[in-house]
């Protein structure tokens, strides 16, 4: 096993960090979920949104009509 | 040390930036292959579904949102999938640091990018390359999103058993070091490839070309990403570059 690092540059494991990471990867997962395959459902915006994105869907590799 | 504010604000920031830096990638080497994929989906329209992408059904309806309006959200995609990916890369930084064998943070975010490019881009680009408009029967878009989605999960899993089993093999050497990784990830992503349905909707007439020069602008779209991710965040978190004190956890 390989010594344990030195100088480590993140906060030790807490219960507020995990609770602060989920919060905060529940949001981003929500917002990459509008940008990759939201219909209108959670934006509201109808397909204007979807449509508005549709280029940078097709570059960025997801699965598009 | 870093608190996980400061740690995922500059995951924020930085994937913002890399962002917008893809979309301007994308701009100028996918948009003219979207253009060229549009007018031939235009060409064929007759029996063909109007997705917005062009004037496809102009005589019937007007498109939501025009052409220019498109080339101009895929910065707001990019930029906004930037941001959600950068936060989530700082929340995984700040989770799996101690996990990762180096003592240099920088060397740490650099090897968690290469990580995720390969188990988010390269194993699902490798198993349903993307499509540019005019391929894709949408009737299956739900069945191609979860087996995107399924390919983006077992990418992530396949790079972990690499990861583990490289470590596990650590103790016969160098070699089986090396081996035993690129072996457990290979046998994963083979065994999941096989078992994942194929998707094949291009078109017999849509031209290869057009379609491989799409894939590459597509697949350099996200390496851009990736790249400006990785180098910004290893950039962020080195203390040599920083005026703030690291203190020896």
């Amino acid at each position: 096993m390989a010594a344990p690092a030195r100088s480590v540059a993140v906060p030790a494991y807490s219960p507020r960090l995990l609770a602060a990471a989920l919060l905060s990867i529940g949001v981003l997962l929500l917002l990459g979920y509008l940008v990759m395959f939201d219909q209108g459902a959670v934006s509201h915006s109808g397909m204007y949104l979807h449509e508005l994105m549709h280029d940078g869907r097709h570059l960025l590799g997801v699965p598009c009509h | 040390m870093r608190t996980f504010g400061s740690l995922l604000v500059r995951g924020l920031i930085i994937g913002l930036f890399a962002g917008l830096l893809a979309g301007t990638f994308a701009y100028v080497t996918g948009e003219p292959h979207v253009d060229a994929a549009i007018a031939i989906e235009e060409a064929g329209a007759a029996h063909t579904h109007d997705h917005g992408d062009g004037t496809a059904a102009a005589a019937e309806e007007e498109p939501l949102v025009s052409r220019d309006g498109q080339k101009a959200g895929l910065f707001l995609a990019t930029t906004l999938y930037g941001i959600a990916l950068g936060g989530i890369f700082a929340v995984a930084f700040t989770l799996l640091r101690r996990k990762l064998r180096t003592e240099r943070d920088p060397y740490a975010a650099l090897g968690l990018a290469a990580a995720g490019f390969v188990g988010i881009v390269l194993v699902p680009f490798l198993k349903y390359p993307p499509n540019p408009p005019a391929v894709g029967d949408p009737d299956t878009i739900t069945r191609r999103t979860v087996t995107y989605l399924l390919t983006l999960v077992i990418g992530l899993l396949a790079v972990w058993a690499g990861v583990a089993a490289s470590r596990w093999a650590a103790r016969y050497g160098d070699v089986a070091r090396l081996a035993g990784g690129v072996v457990a990830f290979l046998v994963t992503i083979v065994i999941a490839y096989q078992i994942l349905p194929s998707i094949n909707e291009v078109p017999g007439s849509f031209p290869a070309t057009l379609l491989w020069q799409f894939r590459f602008a597509s697949l350099g779209t996200q390496a851009t990403l990736w790249l400006l991710l990785g180098f910004g965040y290893a950039a962020a978190v080195d203390h040599r570059l920083s005026r703030q004190k690291v203190v020896a956890a």
